[in-house]
């Protein structure tokens, strides 16, 4: 188990650093630099810009120096937005992304789970069909679409939550639900696929034949392993939820870091787009890494080598 | 006599296509899918008027006579731009579903069949990219390459291939200890003939039904990034900056968002019935 641990440790920390690298040599392939666009800067002083963030030095310079402040937890300046570092700017949007992440899933997971583990329970039943058909809603309804109706709807018909903005638990409401619907629909399926799966094996049978109630059953036996399916695709549904949605932060004006993910591409603010990549891809990493535990503590039969 | 009679002398691909038109959902879905690319691909003879054509003194008028779903906010006719948009949304599933096939499928299975080191190194590179954020990388592709309709497609679809990549690796690693594989290497076939003429054709059911549930999300992020602006470029639109415009003006002319709304998620909703019929009818074993 330890060694296990060190291993993927390791292995993700190269992982890491190969992404921090190819992110830093294609963000410098665009063509154009961070103080292009601007066209009342006088050349004097771009240049001046441009010696001030080292962004005239040999590539390999600026790549070791950047690894070297990153060492550190440093991320460096912003070179769009001057005097503030990338790392104020993170911690600024990324709690606020994380609530709205972490609310949505939970949302995703509260309904997606039940409506999946009842979906199964009721297999061929014309609840299960049910269940399936909306949930075949909810994966085909965009949030970009779903969005502006529940707006719509809540906020400007019947007036019992705010159209946008950020700070109130009335704020999240929307965004969250709208966020969160699409992952509860692939959620069901894969709960109910799962449980489904589990359901049939003998050692349920087992469990029936010595008596156990139907609800101990699932509750005991069946959602241990039905879970997995499940388990695996949290990982990377987590890291993609919990660092905000570009188009629900965009459409209620929320000041997450999902517009940082975009603004930072098209602007070449390098540090500032290396700084949301690294922040993403640490998330995602860890978050498999939690699955593979995860996975062996539901399910006896994998042994972590 | 007939084939119905004697299924058993049917071949597998006639066999999967009976399966596939049983299930009514999915060939509902289907026939609709074909109806609307049928509409796309006739879009400059059946739209009313010009998509880009402006007419300020008509602007935002709801769905009439002559213009049958509504005006936008420059007066130009939605159904028009419907029509078109369908063009570019669909043509963004399908072109870059097969981007991604093609890099996919070659690279999985060359990586699976060689085996050993290459192996490891080309999935590591995998794993690598999976842990990039694909909006970056598509927004990156796009500045390096430039801004258009066909490095949009591109760039989409090779952000795909990485999940495809990966499905085929695993099953050319047990398809290719495989007695056929063995005689046609006893034959004197190289090994890229043995990849492409022998494996290959092996596991397109499985790739099949996987580029099948890709397309709608390919579409969704095509939508995605024209609803960022960052899509397809003015005036030409896509279903997703038609959506994007109509969110903005949902009060005042709600019909600006829900026909291309109720569009494009009819379209992905079909797109998901048929890529499970699909599942159903090449793969009776699986879910």
């Amino acid at each position: 188990m330890v060694t296990f641990l060190l291993r993927r440790l390791l292995s993700s920390a190269l992982t890491l650093l190969a992404i921090v690298l190819l992110s830093f040599f294609l963000m410098r392939l665009v063509p154009g630099g961070p103080f292009d666009q601007e066209r009342a800067l006088s050349p004097e002083v771009r240049q001046a810009l441009e010696k001030k963030y080292g962004l005239n030095d040999p590539m390999p310079v600026q790549c070791l120096r950047y690894l070297g402040r990153l060492a550190t937890g440093d991320l460096g300046p912003s070179l769009s937005q001057p005097d503030r570092s990338v790392n104020r700017i993170l911690a600024e949007g990324l709690p606020r992304s994380a609530l709205l992440g972490a609310t949505a899933l939970f949302i995703a997971l509260l309904v997606g789970g039940l409506a999946g583990v009842y979906a199964a329970l009721h297999h061929n039943q014309a609840a299960d069909y049910a269940a399936m058909g909306l949930v075949m809603l909810g994966v085909s309804i965009p949030s970009m679409v779903l969005a502006p109706l529940l707006v719509t709807l809540f906020a400007l018909t019947l007036h019992w939550l705010p159209t946008s903005g950020w700070g109130t638990v009335g704020h999240l409401v929307l965004p969250a639900t709208a966020l969160g619907l699409a992952y509860a629909a692939r959620i069901a399926r894969l709960t109910r696929g799962g449980m489904l799966e589990v359901l049939r094996q003998d050692f349920i049978r087992t469990a029936r034949a010595k008596g156990l109630s139907e609800p101990a059953i699932v509750r005991r036996h069946a959602l241990r392993l039905g879970l997995g399916p499940l388990v695996s695709y949290l990982g990377p549904a987590t890291a993609s939820i919990l660092t905000g949605s570009f188009v629900i932060e965009q459409i209620f004006d929320i000041p997450g870091m999902g517009r940082h993910f975009v603004n930072a591409a098209t602007s070449r603010d390098y540090t500032l787009a290396l700084g949301t990549v690294i922040v993403y891809s640490t998330l995602l990493i860890v978050l498999n890494l939690v699955v593979d535990l995860v996975h062996a503590i539901l399910d006896p039969r994998i042994r972590l080598e | 006599m007939s084939a119905a009679q004697l299924p058993e002398s049917m071949s597998p691909g006639r066999l999967a296509f009976r399966r596939l038109v049983a299930n009514r959902l999915a060939a509902v879905s289907a026939g609709f899918l074909l109806l609307l690319g049928l509409l796309a691909l006739l879009a400059p003879l059946l739209a009313p008027y010009p998509y880009e054509a402006v007419n300020l003194p008509e602007a935002l008028t709801p769905p009439s006579g002559s213009h049958w779903l509504g005006t936008d906010a420059l007066g130009r006719d939605l159904l028009s731009r419907l029509l078109y948009g369908a063009r570019v949304s669909l043509a963004v599933g399908v072109v870059a579903t097969l981007v991604s096939l093609v890099i996919g499928v070659s690279y999985g299975a060359i990586a699976g069949y060689v085996g050993g080191r290459t192996d490891n190194l080309m999935m590591r590179f995998v794993d690598v990219l999976y842990g990039l954020p694909f909006m970056f990388l598509v927004i990156l592709i796009v500045m390096v390459a430039g801004r258009s309709l066909l490095n949009l497609f591109i760039a989409l679809g090779a952000v795909q291939w990485l999940t495809t990549a990966r499905i085929v690796r695993g099953q050319v690693l047990s398809l290719k200890e495989r007695e056929f594989v063995e005689a046609a290497r006893g034959l004197g076939a190289g090994p890229c003939r043995i990849i492409f003429r022998h494996i290959v054709p092996n596991l397109l059911g499985v790739v099949i039904v996987y580029a099948t549930l890709n397309v709608p999300a390919v579409m969704l992020q095509e939508a995605f990034l024209s609803f960022l602006g960052l899509g397809v470029e003015h005036p030409m639109p896509s279903w997703g900056t038609l959506i994007a415009e109509g969110a903005r003006s949902m009060e005042v002319c709600p019909w600006l968002m829900v026909f291309p709304g109720v569009t494009f998620s009819l379209t992905l909703l079909s797109l998901n019935f048929l890529g499970d019929g699909l599942r159903d009818a090449l793969d009776p074993h699986a879910a």
